[in-house]
């Protein structure tokens, strides 16, 4: 089909606006999830990240810093507003999540919950008289939180991100990261590269689906800098006549926002600014699309409809094994 | 006798001396002797990966014991967890002091940590049963003391308080170390953060009742304020670092940072040099002190009662170890009581087999007089019946025999007869 020059103003990007408008009046949805383990700064990277609080250590009466004994999920639901635009903000925080002495499948109960979340969508798919607009609880990114050893992927990190790099889209961070110095840094985070190309562990943004070149070029330099050496804080400070959001030590002021002292607003830039519409759609187009089609594919070779099958990990060998059949 | 005792523990009155004697010296001499045989302390250090152990042990003693070609716990991670000890020589102002720093790397480091404080409790154990049989040679010139001295625990600073892991080492070795908790990678907290951390710890380790090492009180008042203002910094919280940078002209140890430059020794900064000065400038001989007389000896009686104890188990008192001397008395009484009864038993058993073995053979012997005596009965008969048998066979013979002989008589007769009867005819000369 080749491209045709109009030779007359028509009105074809007024649609644009339009569609401005709908989704204004929409609203959007975003669910994120913050894994990694107590003190790590989960609470507070995710009230500045939206300069407000959001965390669940913030709004809930009852929040008990103790480590609790076995993982739970536990999610908060605001509504926050920016110029008009409405976001449906959930946090999903995972206590409990390698805090114990004997972690082993302590990522089983986050696994469940994402395909829950997608068995949820999936239901409301099917139906026959469906709703307008389906409630989307899908969990949109998982940010996990690696401590600044300054070394290397410990084996929990491995087994989790090899795991749930499948399901959903991960960003991998450098928490505290206060604590390291700018050679240390950046010695952390190739070792950490290294480590996740070994494994075969594949974070946000993932090559695979760079659409085009722009886009290519664009997460490439994303690429080059994950994972994001930040700090997070909610207090302000003086620095220089202006307030900033810091963290005041006995030898200087950690500026949160300060690209020169940490990365935390590449995170905010990339989480909100840049490429929150991109983790929708790819959760939505891949992870979501991959979950159905194996779904689908069982309920198939198990005669009628959906069968109430418990989601586990097992579930993909035996996909494999019924689509060898 | 009660008498001789009283004047004993009676007052000691004090003399004036009336010239100097020169006993003032005996601190000098012992202090020269010490010199002369030199220092051992051991000091091992444990924590999870990646929270600068290895800079704080270059740090504390000034010297790169970790470097490229001997790295640091957190690059040598195996499968399990392993205790490695390095020793080194220092000197300093004419005393030499060999320090042994042991290691553990990959604790806490896997998924499924359980257990993974067994091979520490086995070192330390088994150094603690080094020393006892070194003390209990014969010839003991030679008694190297390689009992661990200290040992320096690495707490993440999450801000929050201690995880499972760390509350489960620290309980089961505070009766076996000197444990001293330390916060680790404390520049990356505020000093408010700070507190709030260092409040919580306490809190739980008065809770879960572990006994980390207390600084002793001195007599003078002067030693107990800072050692008042030290016990109030605990647990310390400490930046490692042998880099040194420029501070406003100033070269100092410490880390670079955008913001500014965490300096080391200072104070304000960290607790570097409270560990420092407390480790090493004063506080040494006392750990040294505490574990030999404390530990060591909670070690030794332990294994010497030989009572059955969970060596495993750390949470048992040191006053429930020495029991009284009735208890043992009873005890060893029970113990006696028991082997006798076992003797006592053995020795019926052995009996009623020796019984029964008699009676056996008794009884074989009679079955063997009782067959011997049926052979013996046969032959007689046997004997018997072939006497029987000649006998009659000699009847036999014999009436053959008379009654040949009445033939041969009656043959006789009638010769005689015939002869006569020839003689009357006159026929015969």
């Amino acid at each position: 089909m080749g491209g045709r020059d109009l030779f007359g103003y028509v009105g074809i990007e007024a649609v644009l606006d339009q569609m401005r408008r709908k989704t204004m009046k929409a609203g959007f949805e975003f669910n994120i999830m913050v894994v990694g383990q107590s003190g790590l700064g989960k609470s507070t990277l995710v009230n500045t990240l939206f300069k407000s609080k959001v965390s669940r250590k913030s709004c809930t009466p009852s929040y008990e810093e103790k480590i609790s004994r076995t993982v739970h999920l536990k999610s908060v639901s605001h509504i926050i507003e920016e110029k008009g635009v409405k976001m449906r903000l959930t946090v999903i925080d995972t206590p409990g999540f390698g805090d114990q002495i004997n972690n082993e499948n302590c990522w089983d109960p986050i696994v469940k919950y994402i395909n829950e979340q997608y068995e949820k969508y999936l239901t409301e798919e099917l139906h026959i008289t469906r709703k307008r607009r389906i409630p989307d609880t899908r969990v949109h990114c998982c940010v996990y939180f690696l401590p600044a050893t300054g070394h290397r992927l410990r084996p929990i990190d491995v087994e989790f991100m090899k795991r749930l790099g499948k399901i959903v889209s991960i960003v991998p961070v450098i928490a505290k990261a206060d604590t390291l110095t700018m050679d240390e840094r950046l010695d952390f985070k190739q070792r950490i590269r290294q480590d996740l190309q070994a494994s075969g562990i594949r974070v946000y943004p993932q090559k695979e689906y760079d659409e085009d070149v722009e886009d290519r070029i664009r997460n490439d330099k994303i690429r080059e800098n994950i994972p994001f050496a930040v700090v997070g804080t909610d207090k302000e400070h003086q620095v220089n006549g202006n307030k900033v959001l810091g963290r005041k030590t006995k030898w200087g002021i950690i500026e949160v926002e300060n690209v020169a002292h940490c990365e935390f607003a590449n995170l905010r830039d990339l989480l909100v600014r840049s490429h929150l519409q991109d983790l929708k759609d790819v959760t939505h187009y891949i992870h979501y699309e991959t979950y159905r089609v194996r779904r689908l594919n069982e309920s198939n070779a198990s005669v009628s409809g959906l069968s109430a099958l418990p989601l586990e990990n097992g579930i993909t060998e035996k996909y494999e094994a019924q689509s060898q059949l | 006798k009660t008498l001789a005792n009283s004047t004993l523990i009676g007052v000691f009155q004090q003399r004036n001396l009336e010239g100097y004697v020169g006993f003032a010296n005996l601190p000098n001499q012992v202090y020269r002797k010490s010199v002369k045989r030199g220092f051992e302390f051991t000091l091992m250090v444990v924590g999870e990966s990646g929270l600068g152990k290895s800079t704080l042990i270059n740090s504390l003693f000034l010297t790169d014991l970790y470097s490229k070609e001997y790295p640091g716990p957190s690059q040598r991670i195996k499968k399990t967890v392993q205790v490695e000890q390095s020793k080194v020589l220092v000197k300093e102002g004419g005393v030499q002091l060999t320090l042994t720093i042991v290691d553990t790397p990959g604790f806490g480091d896997a998924v499924d940590n359980s257990n993974c404080w067994q091979p520490v409790i086995n070192y330390i154990d088994s150094k603690c049963e080094d020393f006892l049989n070194a003390e209990s040679r014969v010839n003991r010139r030679q008694m190297p003391d390689n009992r661990v001295h200290c040992c320096l625990y690495f707490i993440a600073p999450s801000g929050h308080g201690l995880k499972p892991l760390d509350i489960e080492f620290m309980k089961r070795l505070h009766d076996k170390v000197n444990i001293i908790p330390l916060i680790a990678k404390a520049d990356t907290m505020t000093p408010e953060e700070c507190q709030h951390f260092k409040k919580q710890i306490m809190k739980e380790i008065q809770e879960h009742k572990i006994k980390i090492y207390e600084f002793p009180d001195t007599e003078e008042d002067e030693d107990n304020k800072l050692i008042r203002k030290i016990k109030e910094r605990m647990p310390l919280a400490v930046v490692g670092s042998n880099v040194v940078v420029e501070v406003n002209g100033r070269k100092v140890r410490g880390r670079q940072y955008p913001w500014g430059v965490a300096e080391v020794e200072n104070g304000e900064h960290c607790d570097f040099t409270v560990l420092r000065n407390m480790l090493i400038r004063t506080h040494m001989q006392d750990l040294k002190d505490v574990t030999n007389n404390v530990h060591y000896e909670n070690y030794r009686s332990r294994k010497l009662a030989a009572v059955t104890c969970n060596g495993v188990d750390g949470t048992k008192n040191k006053g429930q170890l020495t029991k009284s001397p009735l208890a043992q008395m009873e005890e060893e009484r029970r113990e006696h009581v028991m082997k006798m009864k076992k003797m006592e038993s053995e020795m019926e058993q052995v009996f009623e087999m020796k019984v029964k073995e008699k009676k056996q053979k008794l009884k074989d012997s009679e079955a063997e007089l009782e067959r011997r005596h049926e052979q013996m009965k046969r032959n007689l008969e046997a004997q018997y019946k072939e006497l029987e048998e000649k006998r009659r066979q000699f009847e036999e013979e014999k009436v053959n025999w008379e009654a040949q002989q009445r033939l041969l008589e009656q043959q006789k007769l009638d010769v005689s007869k015939t002869m006569e009867k020839n003689k009357k005819k006159g026929k015969i000369f």
